[in-house]
């Protein structure tokens, strides 16, 4: 493999919270490679939305090394846009001055020149044709749905051509044939635009579906538990989530996030109880 | 088939229930028009001595008579331009203090229990102070309505602008955005409608604060005009000018939310 985009190595990262430290990042190690798509999947508190933050530059660590392209990353940058779950949206903007939001900070700090704002308005109008948006332009981000409003947010963190796309559980709180939806509007930005994308979910079939590669995160400490990378070719139809094989991959790997989550369903306690009630 | 009228009723008695819009005008204006009518009811029927209790009549000739026989326009002149005096002189201190202490932890920890502190001093205790280092002319009633509103607007605000969505400001982040085009282009845009709500509410302190200066030390004014009342017994004026204050109170929280509704039409839900 060539250099990765993204160096990951001993990365560690302590919260102290009520007196207690809480390991949030325990040594990770993790090489992702440009035009990457990888999935990062866990229980709650394993540590996979830290690790992303600080990928972004919204979270400090402790110790170890964090590069993109080689050089340390210690604050956020416009090479690596993020796309949160909800609330990112500016309500006051349209959807189209929403899109165009990070080209209105480099208008303010550049010399742009008449091709240059031309380009930009072309790139904003195809990323709305993109996601289906152009009948919404001037739309304000309340009179959407949730689902147009992540399309919004999408095509507002492409607008800067980002080398790293970074989403935080980004359809999280959406159902699911929107999401399903989604799955594959992704895939095809993927396709198109080349970005590395690193993705954070707790939904193991979204993973499996979109990942080129799925890490497994465990807490307490948040660490890494294993790394697979997904059988399944490139072009994804929806029809692979019924396929043996991914059945078989979801199936082992909802296995290691109960065994690693450290809680268990206790079936025998659960009998006893309604048996005392009746 | 119809409603009946009982079934419409527990309806309207809903937890968090909504009524047409006919039904709650007609209520608002019974919630209006009944201690109206009871005022009438009470004056009229001698129960009360007309110089305690005078009647609506008697209040709206008394308004006449100050607007014409005396300098009504000249006393609510006086007394809004005091408000507003002081009310800017607050908002346009407290309005970058909030952006600095919502958005800076050092900031914060500088000013905020100071604030916090000082809130809690009565600010009509600050009166013979006021009057010591300012006088009694028209800087000490604007300083009176400044110490009354400030402090506690700058709280409110600064918690205004703490409310922003941390992934409204971290979006920007990722974009490149500077320190100062995140307080710019995000935070100030996003923390607009609530620092407008919050300018309204304070308005009505201002109000409040300036009757007490007006009260202590004044010779104009619509507090003025309310005291000078009372030392010759004219209920009526008194009753009037509570009235009027009011009432300016009223269109001015009005004002606030027109402009609310007009600057901020994208809160419209869909």
């Amino acid at each position: 493999m060539s250099a990765p985009k993204i160096h990951i190595a001993a990365l560690c990262k302590h919260f102290v919270s009520g007196g207690n430290t809480i390991t949030a990042l325990d040594h990770v190690d993790l090489d992702i490679g440009a035009n990457e798509f990888v999935c990062l999947v866990g229980a709650s508190g394993c540590g996979k939305s830290t690790l992303l933050r600080a990928i972004g530059g919204l979270e400090t660590y402790d110790s170890g090394t964090l590069a993109i392209d080689g050089a340390p990353i210690n604050a956020p940058g416009p090479e690596r846009a993020m796309v949160f779950q909800h609330y990112s949206l500016y309500p006051w903007l349209t959807v189209m001055e929403n899109i165009r939001f990070s080209r209105g900070l480099r208008a303010g700090r550049e010399n742009l020149t008449e091709s240059d704002v031309e380009a930009a308005s072309g790139r904003a109008d195809a990323l709305l044709a993109l996601m289906g948006l152009t009948h919404a332009a001037d739309y304000y981000p309340n009179q959407l749905s949730g689902g147009m409003q992540q399309r919004v947010a999408i095509a507002r963190a492409l607008m800067n051509r980002p080398q790293v796309l970074l989403m935080d559980e980004p359809f999280g709180a959406l159902d699911a044939q929107t999401r399903e939806v989604m799955h594959d509007l992704i895939r095809h930005v993927h396709r198109l635009e080349r970005s590395t994308i690193v993705f954070v979910t707790h939904d193991v079939e979204e993973a499996i579906y979109l990942g080129q590669r799925v890490v497994v995160m465990a807490p307490r400490p948040g660490r890494i538990d294993s790394i697979v990378t997904v059988p399944l070719p490139d072009a994804r139809e929806q029809d692979m989530k019924h396929a043996a094989e991914f059945l078989a991959l979801k199936k082992s790997l909802l296995a290691r996030i109960r065994e690693t989550s450290g809680m268990k369903t206790d079936l025998e306690q659960l009998q006893r109880l309604s048996g005392a009630e009746t | 088939m119809r409603a009946t009228s009982s079934s419409r009723q527990a309806r309207y008695w809903r937890v968090r229930g909504a009524l047409p819009p006919r039904v709650y005008l007609a209520v608002a204006l019974a919630g209006l028009a009944l201690p109206l009518a009871l005022w009438m009811w009470l004056s009229a029927s001698g129960a009360v001595d007309k110089v305690f209790m005078p009647s609506p009549l008697d209040v709206l000739a008394r308004l006449v008579d100050w607007a014409l026989e005396d300098d009504l326009a000249g006393d609510i002149r006086v007394s809004v331009g005091r408000v507003l005096g002081g009310f800017l002189l607050s908002a346009v201190i407290a309005l970058p203090l909030a952006l600095l202490i919502g958005t800076y932890k050092p900031v914060q920890a500088f000013f905020e229990p100071l604030t916090d502190f000082i809130r809690y001093m009565p600010a009509v205790a600050f009166i013979p102070l006021v009057m010591i280092w300012v006088g009694i002319d028209e800087g000490s009633k604007i300083a009176i309505i400044f110490i009354g509103t400030f402090f506690q607007m700058t709280l409110m605000m600064a918690e205004d602008v703490r409310r922003v969505p941390m992934p409204q400001i971290e979006a920007a982040q990722t974009m490149g955005a500077t320190r100062g085009e995140i307080m710019k282009f995000v935070i100030l845009p996003s923390a607009w409608p609530a620092l407008l709500d919050t300018l309204r509410v304070t308005m009505g302190w201002a109000w409040t604060y300036l009757v007490v200066a007006e009260l202590v030390a004044a010779n104009s004014g619509l507090g003025y005009s309310i005291l000078r009342a009372q030392r010759f017994l004219q209920t009526d004026k008194i009753f009037a000018g509570i009235l009027l204050i009011g009432l300016i109170g009223l269109l001015m929280d009005q004002g606030f939310r027109w402009l609310h509704r007009r600057k901020f039409p994208w809160m419209v839900q869909r």
